[in-house]
C-alpha cells in the first residue's frame, strides 16, 4: 500500500491540512510502483525532504495504458455523451476551486513559487481550463460536405484513444489543465506523467478526479523518471499520441521515439529565448512593468519568458535604470511569506544551471549589472539578474537559461533589431512595446513567434492558442485549435445510388 | 396585490411561493401604471391557481430600459465570457435543485404530467442552459488577410443588444431555456414575456436568476397579454432584436411591428403541420409508435407535432390497425396522476379549437376512426382523435389544429409521398420511416422542413440547430446556429501602413 502525505500547513499565508496517497494512480486506485520503489521530493525553499511518492516504471506504463484502454472502449470515448464528460469536468474544477488554498500551498510547497501567485495565477488558470474545456466536450463536430447527388459525405472527429502526457515542473498544476482539459473533453484517455521533481499536485489532482466521479482508467497518473517512464510512454504501441512539454533537447526524444516505434501523433511545447522589443516610443514606465514580469515571474522559469529584452538606444538609460529598480524591488524568499515575490528555483540540478550560465556570462565579458548572486544559504534562491554588454554570439544570449536572468541590449535600427529577435532556433513569444499602434503591430506581424505580445507580456487565456514557431514546438495548447491535436478525422461517405462497374 | 402567493398544490398537500410582481432590474415589481391582472387556470380541474401582475406598455418601457442599462454597464461587453459561461452554469445547477417544485408548478400551469415536465422539459432545459454556458467564452470571429503589409482585418461577434423575447404556454421552462441560454451567452439582456396563460414558471426562474447571481436587468420578466406586451416589444425602438414562438399568425404581427419601428432583427418559430411518411419496408411497430409520439406527445400542443400521417399502400391497414392501438393505450388524465402520459389541453380556449377542428373534420366528411368524443366532467381533456379518408382541401388537413388530433392519408409512390408532404405552407418538422437507406437519403432530401427524423420523430437535441422553412419560421434556435440570432458581425478594417494620397 503506498503511503498517505499527511501535512500541515502552518504559515503567514496559509494554515490547513492537506492529505494524499504518494502512490500512482491506475485505474481509479492508488497504488504502489512495480518495483516499490520511490522519489523523493525536496522542498526547494529549504533543500529538504517534503515526502517520497511511489516511482512508475515501464510496466506500470503498461498497467495504466490498459486500463486507459479498457475505459476508451467501455465507459469513456464515443460510449460517454459529451455532456456527461462535461458534468465530470466541471465537478472537477468545483472540487478543485473547493480546495483552492490547499492545491496551491501543495503546489508552492512543492514547485517554491509563491503562495500569492499559485493561488492567483496558477490555480485560477488551471480552474479556468478546465471549465473552459468543459464547454467543448459536447460540441466537437464535423461537416457535411456536398460532393454529388447520390452521395452523402461527412466527417467525424473520433477521439485517438489512449495518449501520454508528459508535463514539466513549472507550472505542474497548470500544465497539467492544459493537458487534460482538451484531451477528455474529446474523450480520450490518459496516462499523465508528471515532473519527478513536482508530483505532489497531480497527486492531490488525481484525489479529486476520483471524487468527481470519472470512470476507473479515464485518468492515470504515473509518477516516475524521464528516462524510464516518459520514455516508455514515448515508444508505447499502445498509445495514439503524446503530448510534451519540457525542454527542447528531451523533445527531440519524444519524437524520435515516435518514429521509431508506432507513428503516434507528437505535439511538444519545448523552450524558448523570447524577444521583448521596447521602441523609444514605449510608455516607458508601462515597458519597465511588463519587462520585469516577462523575465521575473515565476523564478524566469518560463518557456515565453521575455528573456532577450532590446531597448532602443534613445530610452536604453532610462530604461537600464528603471529596471534595475524594479529587479531590487523583488523580495526574494519564503514563498509562505506575504511580502515574497519571488521563491526558490525548483531544483538543485536548475540552481546548478542557472548558476554556470550566469558564470559563462562573465566569462565570456558580459557585464553583470545587477544580482548574479545566491540568495541566503539555504534552498535555490537566485537573486534577479541582468546582464548587458553582450555580443549575440554569448551562449547567455543564445541559450535558454530558465532562470531570473535576463539579458538587455541596445538597438538603434528598427530593421536590424527586428533580424535580431528572429535570429534564434526558438519561436515561442514576443513582446513589442510601442504607442504608435503602426509600428507595433508592423512589429509584431514581422516576428517569428506563436505568441505576439503587444504592450504586455505572458498573458495567457484558456480560449487563445499558444505554440511555438521553429524548434519552440509542434501543435498549439488552448483554444479550439487544441481540440485538433486530440481528435482523429475520420471522413465517411456514404453511397445511395452509384452503381460500380469494372468497364 | 401581495408580493407572494402561495400556490396550493393539491396532490402533495404543500404550497409552492410564487412571486407575482414583475420581475424588473432583479426586483418583483407593481405595473406602473396598471391595476390589470392574469389569472391563471388550472387546466385539469378550470378552478383558478392565483393571478399575477399583468404588465402595461409603460411596463416593457422600464424594462427595456433596465435592460439597456445593464447592457451598457454590467453585461454586454462589459462582462467576460467566462463570467457568462459561470453564470449560466450556475443557474442550470440551481433549477436542477429545484426541478420538482419547478415541475409541479409547470404541471399545475399547464397540465402536463409531473414526471415528464421534470425529467424531460426541465431535464432538457437544464442541458440547454448548460451547452450554452460551455459557448459563452468561445464566440469567435475570424481575422483575414488582406495584404500583409498594411492592413489588417478582423471580425467580433458582438452581443446584438437587448432581446425581446416572446414564449409560447405549450413548454414554458423549455421555451424560456432555449430563448434565455443563447441571449445571455452571447452578452444580450433581455426582456421576456411568457404567455399570459402560463407565466407562474417564468416568475419562478427569475428568483434563480436572482441567486444565480446575474446583475440586475440582464433578465427581465414581464407577463402580459400578447396584444399588449408582446406588441409593445415588437414595436419596440429601444429593443434590437425580438424572437418569437408561437402561431403564425402572430409571428405575421411582429415581423410587420419590427419592419415599421426600428427594423429589428427578427427570429420566429412558428407552427407547423409536419408529416410522417411510413413506407412498406418501415418496421411498422416501431414507425406506430413514432407516429403516435409524434400526435400525442404534450397532447399535441407542439409546433413539430406530426399531424399528417401518410401510409403506403401496401401496409395501410396493418399500420393504421397497429397505430389506432397506440393511440389508445396512452392515459390522458391529471398531471399529479402516476398514471397519466399526458394532460389537458392548456386552455378553454384551446379546448374550443380544437372540438371546433373535430368537427370540421366530420362535417367535411373525414371518417373518425379513434375518440371524437366529449369527455364529461371537469378539465379540458382531449382524447387522442383519428381522422382517415382524408382529402388535401380539408380543414383538418391544411390548418394547424394544435391537439391530439391526426389525419391520416395514403400513397402509392414515393413521388406522390413527398409531393403530399408537400403540399403545405408550413415547413417545421417531417418524419420518414423506411428500412430503403436509399429511399430515406432521396426522401430526407426533397422533404422541405427545417428537421428531417429519419425512423424517429419529435426527439431535440440541444446541441443539433432546430427551426423553419417557409412560413414556419426564420432563424435557427439550438446548436451553434443560435448563437448567430445573438451575434451582430463587425467588420474593423484597421490600417497600419497605408498612406492615403488625395486627391484622388
Amino acid at each position: 500500500m503506498p503511503s498517505t502525505f499527511s501535512y500541515q500547513f502552518d504559515t503567514p499565508s496559509h494554515k490547513g491540512i492537506t492529505e494524499f496517497s504518494t502512490g500512482l494512480f491506475i485505474n481509479g486506485e492508488f497504488v504502489d510502483g512495480s518495483e516499490n520503489s520511490t522519489i523523493d521530493v525536496i522542498n526547494p525553499a529549504t533543500g529538504k525532504l517534503i515526502t517520497k511518492i511511489s516511482q512508475g516504471t515501464p510496466k506500470d506504463v503498461d498497467r495504466a495504458v490498459a486500463a486507459a484502454q479498457h475505459a476508451f472502449e467501455t465507459s469513456w470515448g464515443l460510449k460517454c455523451p459529451g455532456a456527461e464528460r462535461a458534468k465530470l469536468m466541471n465537478k472537477l474544477a468545483d472540487l478543485m476551486e473547493e480546495h483552492e488554498d490547499e492545491l496551491a500551498a501543495v503546489e508552492a510547497l512543492d514547485n517554491g513559487k509563491t503562495f500569492y501567485w499559485a493561488k492567483n495565477a496558477d490555480l485560477k488558470g488551471a480552474i479556468d481550463c478546465i471549465r473552459y474545456y468543459a464547454g467543448w466536450a459536447d460540441k466537437i463536430q464535423g461537416k457535411t460536405i456536398e460532393t454529388n447527388d447520390g452521395k452523402l459525405v461527412y466527417t467525424r472527429h473520433e477521439p485517438l484513444g489512449v495518449v501520454g502526457q508528459i508535463i514539466p515542473w513549472n507550472f505542474p498544476l497548470l500544465m497539467l489543465s492544459w493537458k487534460i482539459g482538451p484531451a477528455l473533453a474529446t474523450g480520450n484517455a490518459i496516462v499523465l506523467k508528471p515532473s519527478e521533481f513536482t508530483p505532489l499536485s497531480a497527486l492531490l489532482t488525481a484525489k479529486l478526479a476520483k471524487e468527481a466521479g470519472f470512470p476507473p482508467g479515464v485518468f492515470n497518473v504515473v509518477n516516475g523518471y524521464g528516462a524510464t517512464v516518459g520514455a516508455a510512454i514515448a515508444e508505447h504501441m499502445d498509445i495514439e499520441k503524446v503530448a510534451f512539454t519540457g525542454s527542447t533537447l528531451v523533445g527531440r526524444k519524444i519524437m524520435e521515439a515516435a518514429a521509431k516505434t508506432n507513428l503516434k501523433k507528437v505535439t511538444l511545447e519545448l523552450g524558448g529565448k523570447s524577444p521583448n522589443i521596447i521602441f523609444d516610443d514605449a510608455d516607458l514606465e508601462a515597458a519597465v512593468n511588463w519587462a520585469a514580469f516577462g523575465i521575473f515571474w515565476n523564478q524566469g522559469q518560463t518557456c515565453c519568458a521575455g528573456s532577450r529584452i532590446f531597448v532602443h538606444a534613445k530610452i536604453y538609460d532610462e530604461f537600464l535604470h528603471l529596471f534595475t529598480e524594479k529587479a531590487k524591488q523583488v523580495k526574494v524568499g519564503d514563498p509562505f511569506h506575504p511580502d515574497s515575490k519571488q521563491g526558490p528555483q525548483v531544483s538543485n540540478a536548475q540552481f546548478d544551471r542557472i548558476m554556470s550560465y550566469i558564470d559563462s556570462g562573465k566569462d565570456e565579458g558580459a557585464t553583470v549589472h545587477h544580482g548574479g548572486v545566491r540568495v541566503g544559504d539555504e534552498g535555490y534562491f537566485i537573486s534577479p539578474t541582468i546582464f548587458t554588454d553582450t555580443r549575440p554570439d554569448m551562449k547567455i544570449v543564445k541559450e535558454e537559461i530558465f532562470g531570473p536572468v535576463g539579458v538587455v541590449i541596445k538597438f538603434d535600427d528598427d530593421e536590424d533589431v527586428i533580424r535580431q529577435a528572429n535570429d534564434t532556433v526558438y519561436g515561442l513569444a514576443c513582446s513589442v512595446f510601442s504607442q504608435n499602434i503602426n509600428r507595433a503591430l508592423e512589429t509584431a506581424h514581422k516576428l517569428k513567434a506563436g505568441t505576439a505580445w503587444v504592450n504586455c507580456a505572458n498573458m495567457l487565456h484558456a480560449s487563445v492558442p499558444f505554440g511555438g514557431f521553429k524548434q519552440s514546438g509542434i501543435g498549439r495548447e488552448l483554444g479550439e485549435y487544441a481540440l485538433e491535436n486530440y481528435t482523429a478525422v475520420k471522413a465517411v461517405h456514404v453511397n445511395f445510388g452509384h452503381q460500380w462497374s469494372v468497364a | 396585490m401581495s408580493k407572494f402567493t402561495q400556490v396550493n398544490v393539491p396532490a402533495t398537500g404543500k404550497t409552492i411561493s410564487v412571486p407575482t410582481g414583475l420581475f424588473i432590474n432583479n426586483e418583483f415589481v407593481p405595473s406602473v401604471d396598471s391595476q390589470e391582472t392574469i389569472q391563471c387556470i388550472n387546466p385539469a380541474t378550470e378552478e383558478p391557481i392565483c393571478s399575477v401582475v399583468a404588465g402595461s406598455a409603460k411596463d416593457v418601457d422600464v424594462a427595456v430600459a433596465a435592460a439597456r442599462s445593464a447592457l451598457k454597464t454590467t453585461w454586454g461587453k462589459n462582462v467576460s465570457g467566462f463570467e457568462r459561461s459561470r453564470l449560466l452554469n450556475k443557474l442550470a445547477d440551481l433549477i436542477e435543485r429545484d426541478a420538482q417544485e419547478l415541475a409541479e408548478l409547470e404541471a399545475l400551469n399547464n397540465g402536463k404530467p409531473v414526471k415528464i415536465a421534470r425529467d424531460f422539459d426541465i431535464g432538457d432545459s437544464v442541458g440547454c442552459l448548460r451547452y450554452y454556458a460551455g459557448w459563452a467564452d468561445k464566440i469567435v470571429g475570424q481575422s483575414i488577410d488582406i495584404d500583409n503589409k498594411t492592413k489588417l482585418a478582423f471580425t467580433k461577434h458582438e452581443p446584438i443588444g437587448v432581446c425581446g423575447q416572446i414564449i409560447p404556454w405549450n413548454y414554458p421552462i423549455m421555451m424560456w431555456a432555449w430563448k434565455v441560454a443563447p441571449a445571455l451567452a452571447c452578452g444580450c439582456t433581455i426582456v421576456m414575456k411568457p404567455s399570459e396563460f402560463t407565466p407562474l414558471t417564468a416568475l419562478k426562474l427569475s428568483e434563480l436568476v436572482v441567486e444565480a447571481g446575474f446583475p440586475p436587468g440582464v433578465v427581465n420578466t414581464v407577463p402580459a397579454l400578447g396584444s399588449v406586451g408582446g406588441a409593445a416589444l415588437a414595436a419596440h425602438p429601444g429593443v434590437d432584436k425580438i424572437a418569437f414562438t408561437g402561431s403564425t399568425v402572430t409571428g405575421r404581427k411582429i415581423m410587420e411591428a419590427a419592419a415599421k419601428s426600428n427594423l429589428k432583427k427578427v427570429s420566429l418559430e412558428l407552427g407547423g403541420k409536419s408529416p410522417q411518411l411510413i413506407f412498406e419496408s418501415a418496421d411498422i411497430d416501431q414507425a406506430a409508435n413514432w407516429a403516435a409520439l409524434g400526435i400525442l406527445y404534450n397532447t399535441g400542443q407542439d409546433c413539430t407535432a406530426g399531424s399528417r400521417v401518410y401510409v403506403q399502400d401496401s401496409i395501410y391497414d396493418k399500420f393504421l390497425q397497429t397505430l389506432i392501438e397506440k393511440a389508445k393505450a396512452l392515459n390522458i388524465g391529471n398531471g399529479f396522476d402516476e398514471k397519466s402520459g399526458g394532460g389537458p389541453v392548456v386552455s378553454k380556449v384551446q379546448y374550443d379549437k380544437i372540438w371546433s377542428y373535430i368537427d370540421a373534420g366530420k362535417q367535411e366528411g373525414a371518417k373518425c376512426v379513434l375518440g371524437g368524443e366529449k369527455r364529461p366532467g371537469k378539465g379540458y381533456f382531449v382524447d387522442p382523435t383519428i381522422f382517415t379518408e382524408i382529402k388535401p382541401g380539408m380543414k383538418i388537413v391544411k390548418d394547424e389544429i394544435f391537439g391530439p388530433v391526426l389525419s391520416v392519408g395514403r400513397f402509392k409512390t414515393e413521388e406522390e409521398a413527398i409531393n403530399l408532404a408537400n403540399d403545405t405552407t408550413y415547413g417545421l418538422g417531417a418524419g420518414l420511416h423506411s428500412n430503403d437507406a436509399g429511399q430515406c437519403m432521396r426522401v430526407s432530401q426533397a422533404l422541405e422542413a427545417g428537421t428531417v427524423w429519419v425512423n424517429q420523430y419529435n426527439l431535440l437535441y440541444n446541441n443539433v440547430p432546430f427551426g423553419g422553412k417557409k412560413q414556419s419560421g426564420i432563424g435557427r434556435e439550438l446548436g451553434s446556429y443560435a448563437l448567430d440570432e445573438y451575434t451582430s458581425v463587425k467588420a474593423i478594417q484597421w490600417n497600419y501602413g497605408e498612406k492615403l494620397d488625395w486627391p484622388l
